[in-house]
């Protein structure tokens, strides 16, 4: 009795804590969506949702979410089991993980300095004979650096499946005649496939919704739902559509989760 | 537990023993609720010798805060936790604090320097009869281009800007008034138009520039056009002067079909515990003598017209920043629009941002 009631009491930080800052905020979102910008009750902003500019507006975000996700995957799925066979593979995963902790904002601006027209790319570019070539505000460097910034929390998840791979069972693989290609496509891959969900999760979300990067590198060449929600709330004051459009990230994020989650509960 | 507890404790404490340190401080060196005026304004936006100098002509301790956005600033005010009592905002947001009755009237006895202010500058649709708002600072918008860059040639107007060789040369800024009113200038419509049928016009205009534009960006602008990054800006003339103090091949011109026009102003918000303070600033600041001084250490327009005999007559005769009367006619003063409008000109701005080469 007296457990169940001390129990019961660890449990109210955590309970405030998801009512006050998950639960609220999403409530609020979905009570805000109902408004029209002059203040009335209306449906207005989910009718808007639908009109071709922001349907393309979603494909498009969607569109350069899916490319910065695969990109990711490509290059963390090698680097991460390349670490796993390094000798001190905590150092190196810690080398990978320290610019992740630099700010977002730095980050951004020296990219505009590597990449603009008189930066280290365009000299190198110029050096091998190719010429200077607009490289800031192209979808280009957009890609690029949204793959620089999401690939440490890619590898991560990744190399955590990885590195808890029973080896015995490539040796087992090796030992029933598979070939390289396949002990990977059949044992090892299938093995590490919660990794790779988890870290396309982690990435896809909030790529969708990326949104300071579309301005500093992509210069507003590429808009995101991220994007129009950050004008409405701090340019247009148009706190309805904003919380329209974020109501629609939310469900499509649930979705997200629903179709790449572990469904194999209890193994 | 237990512990826990005389932890909170012994934070509490301390926490209660700084804030009474802090008074202490404060009272000590004079700073008193009766006695001080604690200003907010724009980062970089006066000189600070005439602080020193005021506080030492008055006897009043000057507390000086920053911001860097309008909204950043009204929120502040609103909220009330610190008790500004001059603030700088800008036009457009002038009447919105006005209509929120955030701001206190002001006494005209009490500013005998207003009558320094150029008479185009009193007056104005944002605060008719300047009951709220005395003007500090006052500018364009307009075009900033290198001309060595773009080899020699010479920009003087909006339709200039669609020429197709400046591919890939236009750096615009991320604000639909100003580009959507670029569009309707270039057209010779009013920046305030509301006119469905005009807006869509400009940003069929606007769409067509798309293969000129390099890019739509904020604060960097200054940056990328400093280093040559692009060879066009749109800017507010403040940015244009720092730019090219930076830079001698910048040139900084105010399109002939007609631009914004802007202001901003001193007021006094409700938030204020010391409005006979506020009062003797204002007046401060207006005096001839110091405005040029401002002047001179911001580089931004003076809207005070005697200050201008203390000014450096290359600066003051300069038609880039110092246009003539017959140029500011053309000019206009965003006008509140309402939120319904400014979401319609936010709507059309961010489908001409999607609108791709």
């Amino acid at each position: 009795m007296r457990n169940n009631l001390s129990k019961n009491i660890f449990f109210i930080p955590y309970v405030l804590w998801i009512a006050l800052f998950v639960i609220a905020p999403i409530l609020l979102i979905l009570y805000y969506s109902f408004f029209d910008i002059e203040g009335n009750l209306s449906l207005v902003n989910y009718q808007k949702f639908f009109t071709p500019v922001y349907l393309k507006m979603t494909l498009s975000s969607f569109w350069y979410a899916f490319l910065i996700t695969g990109i990711s995957l490509l290059v963390a799925y090698p680097t991460a089991f390349l670490l796993t066979k390094t000798k001190h593979k905590q150092l190196w995963l810690l080398l990978i993980i320290v610019p992740s902790w630099i700010n977002l904002l730095l980050k951004a601006y020296a990219f505009i300095g590597i990449f603009g027209t008189y930066g280290v790319a365009n000299g190198f570019l110029e050096v091998i004979g190719i010429g200077s070539q607009q490289i800031l505000f192209t979808d280009f460097s957009f890609i690029f650096v949204s793959v620089y910034i999401f690939i440490p929390f890619m590898i991560l998840p990744i190399f955590n499946a990885l590195d808890k791979l029973n080896p015995t069972l490539m040796d087992a693989a090796n030992d029933l005649g598979a070939s390289r290609w396949m002990t990977f496509r059949r044992v090892i891959f299938p093995l590490t496939i919660d990794g790779v969900k988890t870290g396309c999760q982690v990435v896809f979300i909030p790529a969708l919704s990326l949104f300071m990067l579309t301005r500093l590198i992509a210069g507003n060449r590429v808009i995101t739902l991220g994007t129009a929600i950050e004008q409405h709330f701090l340019v247009t004051q148009d706190w309805g559509m904003g919380s329209t459009i974020a109501v629609f990230l939310i469900i499509i994020m649930f979705l997200i989760m629903f179709v790449t989650g572990n469904r194999k509960q209890g193994v | 537990m237990k512990k826990l507890v005389q932890l909170l404790l012994v934070i509490t404490i301390v926490s209660a023993l700084l804030l009474y340190a802090i008074s202490r401080l404060n009272s000590s060196q004079g700073f008193t609720s009766s006695n001080t005026l604690t200003i907010y304004n724009w980062g970089d936006y006066i000189d600070t010798d005439l602080i020193d100098r005021f506080e030492e002509e008055t006897g009043i301790k000057v507390i000086y805060e920053t911001f860097d956005s309008n909204e950043a600033m009204m929120t502040k005010i609103e909220q009330g936790g610190t008790t500004y009592d001059i603030a700088i905002p800008s036009e457009y947001m002038i009447d919105k604090m006005r209509q929120e009755d955030l701001l206190v009237p002001l006494d005209h006895s009490k500013l005998p320097n207003l009558k320094h202010i150029d008479g185009r500058f009193i007056d104005l649709p944002f605060d008719p009869g300047n009951k709220y708002s005395v003007p500090y600072f006052w500018g364009t918008v307009g075009i900033v281009y290198n001309s060595k860059m773009l080899g020699g040639k010479k920009i003087t107007s909006w339709a200039d800007l669609w020429d197709k060789d400046l591919r890939n040369e236009i750096l615009l800024t991320d604000g639909a008034r100003e580009v959507m009113g670029m569009g309707l200038n270039s057209l010779n419509y009013s920046l305030n138009d509301t006119d469905e049928a005009h807006l869509q016009e400009a940003k069929s205009k606007l769409d067509a520039l798309t293969p000129n534009i390099k890019a739509i960006v904020g604060d960097e602008s200054r940056m990328l056009l400093e280093s040559q990054e692009a060879s066009i800006g749109l800017v507010w003339s403040g940015v244009a002067s720092e730019i090219m103090a930076e830079n001698e091949d910048l040139e900084y011109v105010v399109p002939k079909e007609g631009s914004n026009l802007w202001f901003d102003n001193m007021v006094i918000p409700r938030t204020t515990k010391n409005v006979d303070a506020a009062h003797q600033f204002i007046n401060f600041m207006l005096d001839p003598e110091v405005a040029a001084q401002n002047a001179e250490y911001v580089s931004y327009s003076t809207p005070n017209k005697t200050a201008l005999k203390y000014m450096p007559k290359e600066v003051v005769r300069d038609e880039r920043f110092y246009p003539s009367p017959e140029l500011t006619e053309k000019l206009e003063v965003y006008e509140n629009l309402g939120k319904k409008n400014l979401a319609r000109y936010n709507e059309l701005f961010l489908e001409f941002k999607m609108h791709r080469k």
